[in-house]
């Protein structure tokens, strides 16, 4: 049990800058997401307070100890890999006691703490099977099997589900949300994947090109982006951006004026936040969520609209939408039964309390 | 509809059928070549066997058909090397008449090889040479081979083709410079001598052999090997040795055969025939100037072949059945 710090963590290869100085504070029993595209730095950042890569400038702190310089061993951390990593030779049991029987803790130790394992991950019946018996989804539990009995002081996960097929990834998120919530010890989770990150962290960091976009919540994140970046990359599908021009309204308050003669009006508890960017070209955010059929009364800062639909995506609870505004398709998520068909128009409405405007110049939400 | 729709079926007919097609000329061009190399390479082997039943007067019979095995009992009073004992042994197995011939005359060769002759002596040489060497190799190329493929440090790379090149230089060269060498250590006519020597040229392949296994090993094993608290030497032992396994009985087997049939250096480096080992020990002792007792060389080096067959065909079997046994998921 222990909280973990980066202060101005940087990461050089030769040339290349991997990791920007990352400032990140995790509390005790904490359950963190490092999300972001390949290349952000996120495994990097991972893999430097696993004591795998070396730290080229700045500090970390595990239980407030200073650990740039101690070897992986005594970091007392444990580590679960995309490709398992399972010694192929031993069984799982031998898998599991491995590190233990290296620290030479006595034998009736190591057996109670690999059986409590297997039974936290249901795996009790495999010890004496050798990975390559295991199925992908039970190998994945073996790793972390491992990683448990050690009861290190954090946990570390890079990319542990990658390598699932896609029914198994969502059965084995739950079960390490389960397994944190059973011990309890901090945990670093590395993905590419937003979902992931959104279902299982306490805090999730939105990492890209090397350096922190976001650190908060799921919640924080999905309503409240700071930039284009975590906007675009946190929902599925991604929200859809517009160019814009913020103007005044005839009646007063401020409107976006979009292409194809679109003109949405701002919602009046915005008018404020935006009023010093008026006549500004700027970007426009709204989630296909926020884009569905009338759903029963109006409320003040819907909006109603007609578009010709492109493409029409059932997808079993909902279908998706897909139409042009200004040469850009825009996706709209509805009702299956509301939904109309390819190059028909569709009566839509935009509900304009979820929107974003961003600043082109400086990609940063207003 | 109905009509589109066998139309549509017609044509994927003929391409499967076509594919089935490919495939059996695909087999029958295999199994053209497979069985004209067998026979190639089975060739001498049988001719070997079947000289290995003959006297030296069957032999240089010319009325007989040299590819088959001795018809009828050969007559022991003119095998030019039969002594006394020979003949002995040879009226004992005439006595089994019941056996067939060939059996006979194969029987007679091998009983006046392991009598009359230091061939005992050079098989047991060679086995200690062999053995000495392939646990040198071993002890020598592993650790290499580990440091060489997994451990990234200056210059890695640059020795590691730097020990593949060594083995490039061929022992027809290198054995007048390792003459002095080995003379200058005062090894010279003794197989202490060979067991120095041939590990220069089991070495860099077993080394070059292993680095390949080695670094085929995902790099996230040792990872989790040093996240669990293993040193290099743990990781060595308990993670890569019995992974790299197949890798690693491969090269030694190379050093075992190396070892088991080079010629060059025991033809350079020894005379004294309480030293010499199988290969040079049976050409000097069984040549004598002109006169070739071809039915006792072939014997010989048919006993010689039989350590490495056994070996390459019940030993890799056997251990390649081990490490894939639960394989496939059950």
């Amino acid at each position: 049990m222990a909280n973990v710090a980066l202060r101005k963590v940087v990461k050089k290869y030769d040339r290349t800058e991997a990791v920007r100085g990352i400032d990140l504070d995790i509390a005790d029993k904490e359950f963190i997401v490092l999300v972001g595209p390949s290349g952000c730095g996120k495994s990097t950042t991972l893999r430097m307070i696993a004591g795998l890569e070396e730290v080229t400038d700045g500090e970390i702190l595990i239980g407030g100890n200073l650990v740039n310089d101690v070897p992986p061993k005594d970091r007392d951390i444990a580590m679960v890999f995309q490709n398992y990593a399972l010694y192929p030779h031993m069984t799982v049991y031998e898998n599991m006691s491995f590190g233990l029987r290296l620290k030479k803790f006595p034998k009736p130790e190591i057996k109670s703490r690999v059986e409590h394992a297997a039974r936290i991950l249901g795996i009790t019946e495999l010890l004496e099977r050798r990975p390559r018996q295991l199925s992908g989804g039970q190998r994945q539990r073996v790793a972390m099997g491992r990683a448990i009995v050690r009861n290190p002081k954090v946990f570390l996960f890079d990319e542990p589900l990658s390598n699932l097929d896609a029914k198994l990834r969502v059965q084995m998120r739950t079960e390490i949300k389960k397994v944190h919530q059973t011990v309890k010890t901090t945990t670093v989770y590395v993905t590419h994947d937003q979902i992931e990150a959104m279902t299982l962290a306490d805090r999730v960091v939105v990492m890209n090109a090397g350096t922190i976009e976001q650190l908060g919540t799921p919640h924080d994140l999905y309503h409240t982006p700071r930039t284009k970046f975590v906007a675009g990359f946190i929902g599925s599908p991604a929200m859809n951006f517009l160019n814009c021009q913020l103007a005044e309204a005839a009646g007063g308050g401020l409107s976006t004026r979009l292409g194809n003669g679109l003109t949405f009006k701002v919602p009046a508890d915005r008018t404020q936040r935006y009023k010093s960017h008026v006549g500004r070209d700027l970007l426009f955010g709204l989630r296909p969520e926020h884009i569905t059929e009338r759903r029963g009364d109006l409320r003040p800062d819907f909006q109603e609209f007609d578009a010709t639909l492109d493409v029409v995506e059932p997808m079993g609870m909902e279908t998706m939408v897909y139409f042009m505004v200004d040469g850009i398709e825009v996706c709209g998520r509805v009702n299956p039964s509301a939904a109309g068909k390819p190059g028909q128009p569709m009566r839509l409405v935009a509900e304009l309390s979820h929107m974003h405007l961003i600043d082109p110049q400086t990609d940063a939400v207003i | 509809m109905t009509a589109a729709a066998i139309g549509a079926d017609a044509p994927r007919r003929v391409a499967s059928g076509s594919i089935r097609r490919s495939r059996r000329w695909a087999l029958i061009t295999s199994y053209f070549f497979l069985i004209l190399f067998a026979i190639f390479f089975l060739v001498p082997p049988y001719y070997q066997l079947a000289t290995a039943t003959k006297t030296s007067e069957q032999i240089s019979n010319q009325d007989t058909n040299p590819w088959l095995p001795a018809l009828s009992a050969g007559s022991a009073g003119l095998n030019p090397g039969g002594a006394n004992a020979g003949k002995a042994n040879l009226a004992k197995i005439k006595k089994d008449s019941w056996l067939p011939a060939a059996v006979q005359g194969l029987m007679a060769n091998v009983s006046q090889l392991m009598n009359e002759t230091d061939f005992p002596i050079y098989f047991r040489n060679t086995a200690i040479v062999t053995v000495c060497v392939v646990i040198i190799t071993m002890v020598i190329a592993v650790p290499a081979a580990f440091s060489l493929g997994r451990m990234k440090f200056w210059g890695s790379g640059i020795l590691a083709t730097g020990v593949f090149l060594t083995y490039l230089v061929p022992d027809s060269l290198l054995f007048i410079p390792l003459f002095k060498v080995v003379g200058g250590l005062g090894l010279l006519d003794s197989y202490w001598g060979l067991v120095l020597v041939y590990p220069t040229l089991t070495v860099p392949f077993c080394t070059w052999i292993m680095i390949g296994y080695f670094q085929s090993i995902p790099k996230e094993l040792d990872e989790a090997a040093l996240i669990d608290g293993a040193n290099h030497i743990q990781m060595l032992f308990r993670i890569f040795i019995p992974v790299a396994l197949p890798g690693l009985i491969a090269a030694t087997i190379f050093a075992f055969t190396v070892s088991w049939a080079a010629f060059v250096y025991p033809m350079a480096f020894i005379y004294s025939s309480d030293q010499l080992v199988l290969t040079a020990g049976t050409i000097t002792s069984l040549v004598k100037a002109d006169v070739y007792q071809w039915g006792m060389i072939m014997t010989a080096a048919l006993i010689a072949a039989a350590p490495p067959l056994v070996i390459y065909a019940f030993l890799m079997d056997y251990y390649i059945a081990g490490l894939t046994a639960g394989a496939t998921k059950g």
